[in-house]
């Protein structure tokens, strides 16, 4: 009886096994999609490490100083000491600050009045004017929040000085010492790269399994294997088996590109890491699977998989826009996206390096996902095998 | 001994019966004809046989496995072929026998045997390396055929599988079905040729989902069609048809290139009757035999009765 049970086994696996090396054999003449696999992913990286990146640094700025005293010129070093600033040059009268605003050529202007210098030693208040374009309201909001940060600490300084030369000993009221965790210079990439790694699987994984079997639905060669000894079990699973593999491995590339590229190490758990991705990859497989069966043609299962694993995994993951201040009925819909929990699971254990106390709420959202997908798309097998 | 026993089959979509009450059986090592037009419900069937569509009522033994009880083990004893060339084109010979042989798990020796045999089937020896889609549709055919039947199943079920091959291919793809039955292979095939039917063993005619005949070739010619068939060759075929139509010693009419077939009833005396109406419309009569009919005769006899 237990050699009998081995033998079905046996034969079960080689089954499975034949089907995972027919799929190797067609990829590797299928150039198309192994572009969309090992090249489309290092587009994204490049594309989203590089060119989007949320940090202002090198702001131009010009300069309308009509007071031109040691006070002006200090506090106009501290900001050209910081990467944030430029100094783009001097303006020598009122209407060109409009003209290098209109012109594009600065993003901001610094106007001293006459009396600045004089107003901070006489006790008064002292202005400081600045001028920002502001098309970008992103970049023109950290402007102007980096300038208030600049005029207090230019201010404390000062109030510094004054009190020492009265002979009285300066203190800070309230001395705010902002230290950012995780991402200590607030670097953007480093926040962006788990969104990237996310939807580069789920963008490989969903697309591969649908196209593969909607392939052999188009091309009639599901016909064979439907009469064959091979359950559709064994079938799926021949198929995604070489897919993980690859997205695995693409998986391990951009961990590796990443940490070359922009400094992203993985501060957890390795184990973790890889037990989570293959997690997520079963969601995104079944997605896939489920695809596959609501569509008839390689064309339709091949946009159907792009709108559906891109835009949501953009959009509503968390990738770029915080869900916190999405509307409650977005927040709502950001579910959808299975994205959305490998990200915050992606985060924890590549940025902050805790563990699965932390994150099993998403490991478990992640595991109801499969589940479901895996429900619909049998559903839908079976009835489509009926009629 | 039969292959395939098939009771009472019936498949319904809805409100619409595909497979009304069919029932047959099938010879160990018999050429099964199964023949029907295009909708008449040919492929439910033959798709409920390979257990892979479930029958509302009835059910079928093939091979000894009862397709609803025992799907899985009818799916191992039976090989499937259809007309859409199951194989991947982007797959070289070797890479799909390779593929189906480890479907139905084969492996070493056997498989390396079975392979050989595919290959010199197909007439593909050292073109193992050659990629199936860049094959012509005559070998491509037999090589699926090959690959079908790679594990020796008791019962093959071909699907029109000569649609779409020039007749030389045909004709030798039929030389290839005769060799498998003489080996005790029992072969069921579909086909729109009923010149392809005059090879088969046992025939049966499925219209609407319903069985109308069923007989070897000669009892199908004898059994249901006993009147006498007339074929005249003659000028303007067409005009001659509408006007031997409206006689009453006709019962049916039909045009087969540049000659008609009637069927007469118990009014037609003789050939000179049929000669002067004609010749009274001024349409020259070359010839008028009486002959056998063809299967084509019965099916269309059959089918116009309905």
């Amino acid at each position: 009886m237990f050699s009998f049970i081995c033998l079905k086994k046996n034969k079960m696996f080689k089954r499975i096994f034949a089907i995972s090396k027919k799929e190797v054999r067609q990829l590797k003449r299928d150039t198309r999609m192994l572009y969309v696999l090992f090249v489309f992913p290092f587009v994204l990286l490049i594309l989203f490490g590089y060119a989007i990146n949320f940090d202002v640094h090198h702001i131009r700025m010009a300069v309308y100083d009509l007071d031109k005293t040691k006070d002006t010129r200090d506090f106009i070093n501290r900001l050209t000491s910081s990467s944030y600033f430029d100094l783009y040059g001097y303006l020598n009268s009122e209407r060109r600050i409009r003209e290098v605003l209109d012109q594009g050529e600065v993003q901001l202007v610094l106007v001293f009045p006459e009396d600045f210098s004089r107003n901070i030693y006489s006790g008064k208040e002292a202005k400081v004017q600045i001028l920002v374009e502001g098309i970008d309201a992103n970049t023109a909001s950290v402007i102007a929040n980096y300038m208030n940060a600049a005029a207090a600490t230019f201010t404390l300084k000062i109030t510094q000085e004054e009190l020492a030369v009265r002979g009285r000993e300066g203190y800070i009221p309230i001395n705010l010492e902002p230290r950012f965790w995780f991402n200590p210079d607030l670097n953007s990439t480093r926040y962006l790269i788990p969104g990237l790694i996310s939807m580069i699987l789920i963008m490989t994984a969903v697309i591969s399994i649908a196209l593969s079997i909607v392939r052999e639905k188009e091309r009639g060669t599901i016909e064979q294997i439907n009469v064959s000894p091979l359950s559709s079990l064994e079938l799926l699973i021949g198929k995604t088996l070489p897919y993980s593999v690859i997205a695995l491995v693409i998986a391990s590339i951009i961990l590796i590109a990443g940490y070359i590229l922009f400094g992203v190490t993985i501060k957890g758990s390795v184990l973790l890491l890889f037990i989570s991705t293959l997690i997520f990859l079963f969601a995104c497989l079944n997605m896939g699977i489920l695809i596959s069966s609501i569509s008839d043609s390689q064309q339709i299962a091949f946009q159907v998989s792009a709108l559906v694993s891109l835009l949501p995994s953009f959009l509503l993951s968390g990738f770029v826009f915080p869900i916190e201040s999405m509307p409650v009925v977005i927040q709502i819909l950001t579910n959808i996206t299975p994205v959305k929990f490998y990200i915050i699971i992606l985060r924890d254990i590549l940025l902050k390096g805790v563990g699965l106390e932390s994150f099993w709420m998403q490991i478990i959202y992640l595991i109801i996902f499969s589940a479901l997908f895996l429900f619909l798309s049998t559903l839908i097998n079976k009835k489509n095998k009926t009629v | 001994m039969n292959s395939i026993e098939v009771n009472n089959l019936t498949k319904k979509f809805g409100s619409f019966t595909a497979v009304d009450n069919v029932s047959f059986n099938v010879k160990k090592g018999e050429i099964f004809g199964f023949l029907g037009a295009n909708g008449a419900g040919k492929s439910t069937t033959i798709r409920m046989l390979c257990a892979i569509l479930m029958p509302s009522s009835g059910d079928a033994l093939v091979g000894g496995y009862s397709i609803v009880k025992e799907p899985d083990l009818v799916k191992r004893n039976i090989g499937y072929m259809s007309q859409r060339f199951s194989l991947y084109n982007d797959l070289t010979v070797e890479e799909n026998i390779n593929f189906f042989g480890g479907v139905y798990g084969l492996e070493g020796d056997e498989l390396n045997e079975r392979k050989k045999w595919v290959l010199k089937t197909a007439n593909l020896e050292k073109q193992e390396r050659t990629l199936t889609g860049a094959l012509p549709g005559g070998i491509k055919q037999r090589l699926a055929l090959g690959t079908a039947v790679i594990h020796k199943p008791e019962i093959v079920f071909l699907d029109e599988p000569t649609s779409g091959v020039d007749p030389i291919s045909r004709r030798r793809f039929w030389d290839l079905i005769h060799e498998l039955a003489s080996e005790g292979t029992t072969v069921l095939v579909t086909t729109h040729y009923l010149e392809e039917a005059e090879y088969c063993g046992n025939i049966i005619l499925i219209n609407a989902g319903r069985l109308i005949a069923e007989g070897d070739p000669k009892e199908l010619k004898t059994n249901y069609l006993k009147n006498t068939i007339l074929e005249i060759e003659c000028s303007k075929v067409v005009a001659a048809m509408e006007i031997l139509e409206k006689e009453d010693f006709v019962d049916e009419t039909s045009i087969f290139g540049n000659q008609i077939h009637i069927i007469v009833n118990d009014k037609f005396r003789n050939k000179d009757q049929v000669k002067n109406i004609l010749s009274s419309n001024s349409i020259d009569v070359v010839r008028i035999d009486k002959i056998v009919p063809t299967l084509e005769d019965v099916f269309i006899h059959l089918l116009e009765k309905k």
